[in-house]
């Protein structure tokens, strides 16, 4: 049965709400649980059946609390950052294709439209930042921005590459050329750029340093002394930058699993579907939290470093090398 | 060229190693006890609060108020009083008051009573919202035992 | 701002305007309260004041008011984490004074539950330490590891943290075979520990950045200041009370002192570790050569009431070293107990280290220095 076409993107958009709601709550239990194992613990075990209800009793204890706004900061703007923290992420997975068939709007400039809108992530923390006119806010929304629009570099510039390995922009088109088994994944095209690999941890760093994970996350940690950027917000303001990062994640990986894993297409060639390409998500966010538990912070003057030293010339050489190697063969 | 190359790649191992590591404690089961659904067994010398021991030949109390515990407490947690019932050639306590909020598990009047008439007990559990609770009547607790 | 200082600022004639921030009693590092007034210059700290005081029990006055057996529970207070080597400083200190002999088995148990105690407080400083860089998985595997000492020392002494084990003249009981045994299979299965540390932290390229260069003290400063334990050991100077001034049984063991001559974070880091190592050896040494006897003195008077004099006693704590200086007048409480901590003089050299540094390098540095607050302020 096929809907007319703006009851299907409705349907669709609907769908993809509820699955960004459902993620940015369950993977709050899947980081706790997991936490708790690589720590040797069980995690949260109290609520509900392995604490499957603990995100459901921590979005109450956040919808019961107060919403302040501080005096002295700008209403609007503060409550407009949470919002515009999570409408990216939600415009974002419009465009991906979860399916062969389940995309809910494939537009050929596809990869465009995932950068622009990640880019909008950086300035609504900032807005976040300024809005709450605290002094220590400003300061982390500073460095969370400058640490931001540093890793966008090294992204795009692998992200160059892939498009001229894959020739196109549109998502499902991507996805489409890596049929066949797992050799034919965009990590293992080593005749396109024999440094693939080197590209694919290049892009989960950047991925990593852009949704502010550990180890990259001065911004939220900066509680060694201070509060971060998110200190003025309580309740479901606090709430909703904490689904956002969770969306950003859920956003990134998803970007990674079809630019370079194959996307919906199964590793041994039959049977391609939506149900690869969940499984493919959730291993690398399993693998975000596992580096966020097993790594220190870097320092702040580390971090720009390691992408303006050392990504950045990683980057432009491994897209010189594709370039020349597919001129040449 | 080189040498900054050959870090890059080391200090990515050493990220790498990292992550084993800690992916070989993901498979391995839990340490930690559940309590209180479970709850740990405590040693034969454990110290917790102390009480009056009872001697198994006449049923009462061993302590005749002697008073070293009181002396040797160096936080004034001890406060005895005994009386000399008719007929019987010492006293016998009749209060053993142990301000417990005071008390530093130090072991001092276990060390100093002579007859070992005082031992730690192994209670741990001792949560309250009174507390009054925790100043206790050591001899009055010994009675209610018996019962 | 006015229009004139924005304008300054953009012509870059402003003055050098500095901030002072309170770094309050309160940590979210788990230091303890001491309060430390930063003057800052945007990032940098101009001026680090520490301010202690904060959880002052005055431990040296109630030595005076207390007989030389109740101020015992005392000494495991100073530093709760090292707490019998504290007890082993005054009671060696009173031994001296009273002229007891302390039988040779009971000063083989000390050092077995002293070496033991080292361990541990190290490996508390390995968790928070990391935990301030942001670490959080290596402080429960570290406190697994120490749950097993905890757990060995409460099997003995009937407590987890603050001991009091030590009497005059020997210990409070003897230790049985359960703790041997059990001693023996931990030290068996620490090692690997210590390897897995090694490469989940040690070698991480992450936490090289973060102290490699961090927070340089020079052996000069060390002196100034009386600084001791891992602090000098990690600026090149081989300073360790147990191989300086020998006490108790230490002269019978072979273990090395651990010196790394660049004093930054990473060289303290390191003499750490590695004590966690030499710790080890010892125990293992202190096992097999166990001799038999009875722990405790004969003749320990019940009152004890030593000459009159000054009597002095020194041990290698996990911070630094310990003096104990007893002043006595031949009563049953003391004239005077004197307590010279390592946390205090370590903690003197934040001030002239921490000049120009950013902040997050700077709390890199209070955590290897490892302070114990109450350790300061007594």
């Amino acid at each position: 049965m096929s809907l007319p076409e703006p009851f299907r993107l409705l349907a669709y958009l609907l769908g993809i709400m509820a699955f960004v709601g459902l993620n940015a709550a369950y993977l709050v239990w899947v980081e706790r649980k997991g936490a708790g194992r690589f720590q040797r613990r069980p995690g949260p075990t109290e609520v509900g059946y392995a604490g499957l209800l603990q995100p459901i009793a921590d979005a109450v204890k956040l919808l019961t609390k107060q919403v302040i706004v501080p005096p002295g900061a700008d209403a609007t703007l503060f409550r407009l950052a949470p919002v515009v923290v999570l409408a990216p992420a939600l415009m974002c997975l419009a465009i991906i294709p979860f399916g062969p068939h389940l995309v809910a709007r494939e537009i050929n400039v596809g990869l465009l439209l995932l950068f622009a809108f990640g880019s909008i992530n950086v300035m609504a923390i900032m807005i976040g930042g300024w809005a709450s006119r605290n002094k220590y806010a400003i300061i982390s929304a500073a460095r969370v921005v400058s640490q931001d629009v540093a890793y966008e570099i090294p992204m795009l510039l692998v992200v160059i590459t892939m498009l001229m390995v894959t020739g196109t922009m549109d998502l499902n088109q991507i996805v489409r050329q890596q049929a066949g088994a797992f050799w034919n994944w965009n990590l293992f095209k080593l005749a396109a750029n024999p440094l693939m690999p080197v590209t694919f941890v290049i892009f989960y760093i950047c991925m990593l340093a852009e949704t502010n994970r550990a180890p990259f996350d001065m911004a939220e940690a900066e509680s060694e002394l201070v509060a971060g950027a998110f200190t003025e917000y309580a309740g479901m303001g606090f709430g909703v930058f904490f689904m956002a990062e969770y969306a950003n994640i859920v956003v990134g990986c998803a970007v990674a699993t079809v630019l370079f894993l194959g996307g919906w297409q199964s590793p041994i060639g039959i049977l391609p579907g939506a149900f690869w390409f969940l499984l493919k998500l959730y291993a690398l966010v399993f693998s975000v939290v596992w580096v966020r538990w097993t790594f220190p912070r870097t320092q702040f003057y580390g971090l720009l470093n390691l992408s303006w030293k050392i990504l950045i010339p990683i980057a432009l050489f491994t897209l010189i090398l594709s370039s020349v190697m597919l001129k040449l063969f | 060229m080189k040498q900054p190359l050959r870090d890059i790649v080391g200090g990515f191992y050493s990220l790498l190693s990292g992550m084993r590591v800690t992916i070989a404690q993901f498979f391995k089961p839990s340490v930690t006890v559940h309590y209180p659904h479970e709850s740990l067994q405590m040693p034969a010398r454990f110290r917790g609060h102390i009480e009056l021991v009872r001697d198994p030949a006449t049923g009462k109390a061993v302590c005749f108020a002697c008073k070293v515990c009181e002396k040797s407490c160096p936080s004034d947690c001890i406060t005895v009083e005994g009386a000399k019932l008719e007929g019987a050639k010492r006293k016998s306590v009749t209060q053993f008051r142990l301000d417990f909020t005071k008390c530093s598990l130090c072991g001092s009047c276990v060390e100093a009573c002579k007859s070992n008439a005082i031992r730690f007990s192994r209670q741990y559990n001792l949560a309250s919202t009174n507390k009054d609770e925790f100043v206790m009547d050591l001899f009055k607790r010994l009675e209610a035992e018996g019962q | 701002m006015t229009t004139e200082e924005i304008m300054a600022v953009a012509q870059g004639k402003a003055p050098n305007e500095t901030f002072v921030l309170n770094l309050g009693p309160q940590h979210p590092a788990t230091h303890g309260v001491l309060r430390v007034k930063l003057t800052m210059d945007g990032e940098y700290i101009t001026r680090a004041e520490p301010v202690p005081g904060y959880i002052h029990r005055m431990q040296e006055k109630m030595g005076e008011n207390r007989t030389w057996a109740q101020y015992l529970p005392n000494t495991s207070r100073i530093d709760y984490l090292s707490a019998m080597a504290y007890t082993h400083g005054y009671v060696g200190a009173v031994e001296r004074a009273a002229g007891i002999q302390v039988p040779p088995r009971a000063e083989y148990v000390r050092v077995i539950t002293s070496e033991l105690n080292r361990i541990s407080s190290h490996l508390v400083w390995f968790g928070a330490f990391l935990l301030d860089l942001g670490g959080f998985t290596p402080l429960l595997y570290a406190f697994d590891d120490r749950e097993k000492i905890l757990d060995l020392l409460e099997g003995i002494t009937g407590s987890r943290l603050t001991y009091s084990y030590y009497r005059f003249g020997g210990l409070y009981n003897d230790v049985d075979e359960d703790f041997l045994g059990g001693t023996r299979e931990f030290v068996a299965q620490m090692r690997p520990r210590l390897g897995m540390y090694r490469t989940l932290v040690t070698e991480n390229i992450i936490l090289r950045k973060r102290l490699e260069g961090i927070g340089v003290i020079t052996p000069e400063q060390c002196r100034k200041y009386g600084a001791t334990g891992p602090v000098i050991r990690g600026s090149g100077i081989a300073y360790d009370v147990r191989k300086v001034e020998p006490y108790s049984v230490y002269a019978d063991f072979e273990f090395d002192i651990p010196v790394f001559p660049e004093g930054d974070s990473m060289a303290r880091y390191l003499v750490r570790m590695e004590e966690m190592g030499q710790s080890l050896r010892i125990i293992e040494q202190a096992l097999a050569k166990l001799p038999d006897g009875p722990v405790m003195a004969e003749k320990v008077p019940r009152v004890l009431k030593p000459p009159a004099g000054d009597y002095c006693y020194a041990v290698e704590a996990a911070r630094g070293r310990f003096a104990v200086l007893v002043v006595s007048d031949n009563k049953e409480m003391a004239y005077r107990i004197k307590l010279r901590t390592p946390s205090f003089s370590n903690l003197s050299l934040f001030e002239e280290v921490s000049q120009g540094m950013m902040l997050p390098d700077a709390l890199a540095l209070m955590g290897s220095l490892d302070l114990v607050i109450p350790d300061i302020d007594r």
